[in-house]
């Protein structure tokens, strides 16, 4: 297996260039604000006293800025890049390429100014006003042109499963965004819901949790079935599974964003389903990590040397716990212990950070070199820091969120002998405090591991075409 | 629903629920070619194998769809009600009468109602609690620590929005433990204003009735000489003349009536603030103030326990 090939060299890497250095930047600012927002919980001072590094503004920042910053231009960077050589053909328009790249940077600047101003549509992950919310929408058909019009044009006979999941992501989120931002504008910074009360909470959560289902997951699963056997040097352990897991998935996430408004006014019979499909899709959720990992068998001894390989496996594992526990979370009964405590936000966390951010940065480390004319990173042991900081930081934050989430969760429920509350809003957030900070240390470690990658991303691509060659390459 | 609604919601979700399981079957059965060869084809150096999926793998799958569908013939979908019929609620009732109804029924039919059946058996556990403190009188009840303990939780759980969990309220909200009441301080007036909620609207605009800016000015100027503050007597003198307008409420004197819950102008106490500015804006604009009724959320026998505890606020040594 070669890792260049001259007769790839008319392949648009312009476009997956801008995208991945964009990744880098953006992960870091919006992880920057991440543990800001999450140091302001345990020392509330540093708000500063300034409206606009208020919590409730940097919150929804944090959210776009890692998910629409970070996350979304991975997937551009990855998608681009793999759709490329799993097609065998250059991108349908390199016009079009250009015009999402500056669309979608002029949409998260506009985030980036809009948000701490105060201006809100308050639909979470939904927060831009309707101008911007338009101009995601175009950018996102563009993108979507470009994508399926280089499929069409491909030279292989099959369409690759890494391109069935960027497919599905890309047109899932398409109808998601649309259908959920619209909106009546009052002026051009305001507008309000086209859906009202129970109906809109529905619809809100309907994108809410298919945002995680297809951008976050979904897409990412795109990139792990292109870098994992292309860094393991194996091949995909089952086509079978992949099929099966693919449309299992895609169709079963789409029902479950109820869960999300269990014991709310919501009709018994939409909570119930949004509950069942929600534990359907937990066995095709683990198929992609089945397929992850059983791919690596016969190159486990790999991941002793490989860093990158390291990222991509561990991703996988925080990408079956959390889709694990995403179902158990689903149940009611586990829900109503769950639910508006911490322990989703750790939950989420488990799949952003292990899954999402690791496995982005196993493809960015594969990639980078790539596409600027060498084969590795230019220090493969500031790789492996980053690994651990990574690593840590994670399973820091997880712990932290788990324990005072079930705390929380046990404190509203309390009851003295005759029935009332035994515990004040308060005295449950005084509990939550120590937790708080040790979440903004687990943040603090993930963000160093960031900054690691900044400057060994830098190095590399300054480094002459042909200078980080892989030994045994 | 209407049927159509209901059809369509069960044939949707069933399609997906029995596809994810004919697709499932597909790809064990189908075996495409070779077991355990590569697959014919090749992307950027990336083979994929031909392996069925695991088959604990499989079998777990399989069991989730069996569950799911036992799941909804139990609990329901669509307006299909499910074989036990449970409810979460009573839901889409837009009026209190209308859900007591609904509430009334699902007790006589016995049936599976989640909140219902929770709070029954709440109230069969605790309620023996407030029904003990409920038949004392509140002197009793002033000799009871414990009771007035369990009205303080309660008072914190429900009344500690409004009135501070110290129930020294705020802005807009009494004071309860200063011993000055508008609707009355004595135990039975407390219970009155817990259970059937109070509702001042009668404080409105004066502007208009006053003649204009000027004479408010001159009316706030007197109101507040009424409490001892020093004012420019003339002005005082003019407003005095208007005040007769105020008077109906509250009192020749400005000494209030609690009747009609019209505050008492001459102690220095102020539900809105009592600046210059802050009476203005009352005189000029109004005030509403409401305290919903909490009886037939409480249950009177709470709101005996709750009575006695703000009772005891401003009358136990």
């Amino acid at each position: 297996m070669t890792h260049t090939s001259p007769s790839h060299a008319d392949y648009n890497y312009t476009v997956v260039r801008q995208f991945a250095i964009a990744t880098v930047i953006l992960g870091i600012f919006g992880m920057a604000v991440g543990v800001l927002i999450a140091a302001q919980l345990y020392w509330p001072q540093l708000n500063f006293n300034t409206p606009w590094l208020t919590f409730s503004r940097l919150r929804p920042l944090h959210t776009n800025s890692v998910i629409f910053g970070f996350g979304t231009s991975a997937l551009f960077a990855t998608s681009y890049y793999v759709v490329q050589r799993t097609c065998q053909v250059r991108l349908f328009s390199d016009k079009l390429a250009r015009f999402t790249f500056y669309g979608w940077m002029a949409i998260i600047v506009s985030a980036v100014i809009t948000l701490p101003l105060g201006y809100t549509s308050s639909k979470e992950y939904a927060e831009l006003e309707w101008p911007i919310d338009i101009a995601i929408a175009v950018v996102w058909i563009a993108y979507a042109v470009n994508f399926f019009g280089t499929l069409i044009k491909r030279k292989t006979s099959h369409i690759y499963v890494a391109n069935w999941f960027y497919g599905g992501f890309i047109l899932v989120v398409a109808v998601l965004h649309i259908i959920n931002s619209a909106a009546v504008p009052v002026d051009w910074l305001k507008s309000y819901s086209a859906y009202g009360g129970a109906t809109d909470a529905m619809v809100q959560w309907w994108y809410g949790h298919n945002a995680v289902g297809f951008l976050l997951t979904a897409g990412f699963l795109g990139m792990m079935y292109y870098f994992v056997p292309k860094q393991a040097e194996r091949p995909i352990y089952s086509y079978r599974l992949s099929i099966v897991h693919f449309w299992a998935l895609i169709a079963l996430y789409i029902w479950a964003g109820s869960h999300h408004l269990h014991y709310t006014a919501l009709p018994d019979w939409t909570q119930t389903v949004g509950m069942v499909m929600s534990i359907i899709l937990f066995a095709p959720s683990w198929g992609g990590m089945i397929n992850g990992i059983m791919t690596l068998s016969g190159a486990w001894h790999k991941l002793r040397t490989d860093p990158i390989l390291r990222f991509l496996i561990v991703s996988l594992s925080f990408y079956g716990m959390s889709t694990f526990e995403g179902p158990m979370m689903a149940i009611k009964t586990v829900n109503a212990l769950s639910h508006y405590t911490d322990w989703t936000i750790g939950h989420v966390h488990s799949g952003a950070l292990g899954w999402v951010a690791m496995v982005s940065i196993g493809a960015l480390y594969h990639m980078i070199p790539r596409l600027y004319g060498n084969t590795r990173m230019y220090s493969k042991s500031l790789m492996n820091k980053h690994f651990w900081l990574a690593t840590i930081g994670t399973v820091l934050y997880i712990v932290a969120m788990w324990i005072s989430g079930v705390t929380q969760g046990l404190m509203w429920s309390a009851v003295n002998a005759d029935g009332t509350l035994t515990y004040s809003f308060v005295e449950s957030v005084s509990a939550s405090k120590p937790f708080y900070l040790m979440r903004a240390i687990g943040g603090a470690f993930f963000l160093t591991g960031m900054l690691i990658m900044l400057y060994n991303v830098i190095k590399t691509i300054t480094a002459p075409n042909g200078s980080l060659i892989e030994e045994e390459a | 629903m209407s049927n159509f609604w209901s059809a369509w919601i069960i044939a949707g979700s069933l399609i997906v629920v029995f596809g994810s399981a004919y697709l499932l079957r597909m790809v064990i059965v189908d075996k495409m070619g070779e077991e355990g060869k590569q697959m014919p084809h090749e992307f950027d150096g990336i083979v994929e194998m031909n392996n069925p999926p695991p088959k604990w793998w499989t079998i777990m799958f399989a069991m989730s769809i069996v569950w799911g569908l036992g799941y909804f013939v139990w609990y329901g979908l669509g307006g299909y009600e499910g074989i036990v019929g449970w409810k979460s609620a009573n839901k889409a009732h837009y009026s209190l009468a209308s859900v007591n109804k609904a509430n009334a029924e699902t007790r006589a039919n016995n049936s599976i109602n989640q909140y219902i059946n929770e709070m029954d058996a709440a109230d069969a556990v605790y309620g023996k609690t407030f029904a003990k403190y409920a038949a004392q009188s509140v002197e009793e009840l002033m000799e009871n620590d414990e009771a007035l303990e369990v009205g303080q939780r309660l008072f914190i759980q429900n009344c500690a929005q409004c009135h501070g969990s110290d129930a020294r309220g705020q802005r807009g909200f009494p004071n309860l433990t200063d011993n000055d009441w508008l609707h009355g301080g004595s135990f039975s007036k407390i219970k009155e204003t817990i259970i059937h909620g109070r509702n001042s609207r009668s404080m409105v605009s004066w502007t208009a009735a006053l003649g204009g800016k000027e004479h408010v000015d001159n009316v706030v100027t007197y109101v507040r000489s009424l409490s001892g503050r020093k004012v420019n007597a003339k002005d005082a003198a003019a407003g005095k003349l208007k005040f007769g307008l105020c008077a109906g409420c509250h009192g020749a004197e400005g000494k209030g009536n609690q009747s009609l819950g019209a505050p008492n102008l001459t102690d220095n106490i102020w539900l809105y603030g009592g600046s210059t500015a802050a009476i203005t804006d009352s005189v000029s604009n109004g005030r509403i103030g409401v305290m919903p009724a909490w009886g037939k959320i409480l249950g009177e026998d709470k709101v005996h326990v709750i009575s006695a505890y703000v009772y005891s606020l401003s009358n136990k040594k």
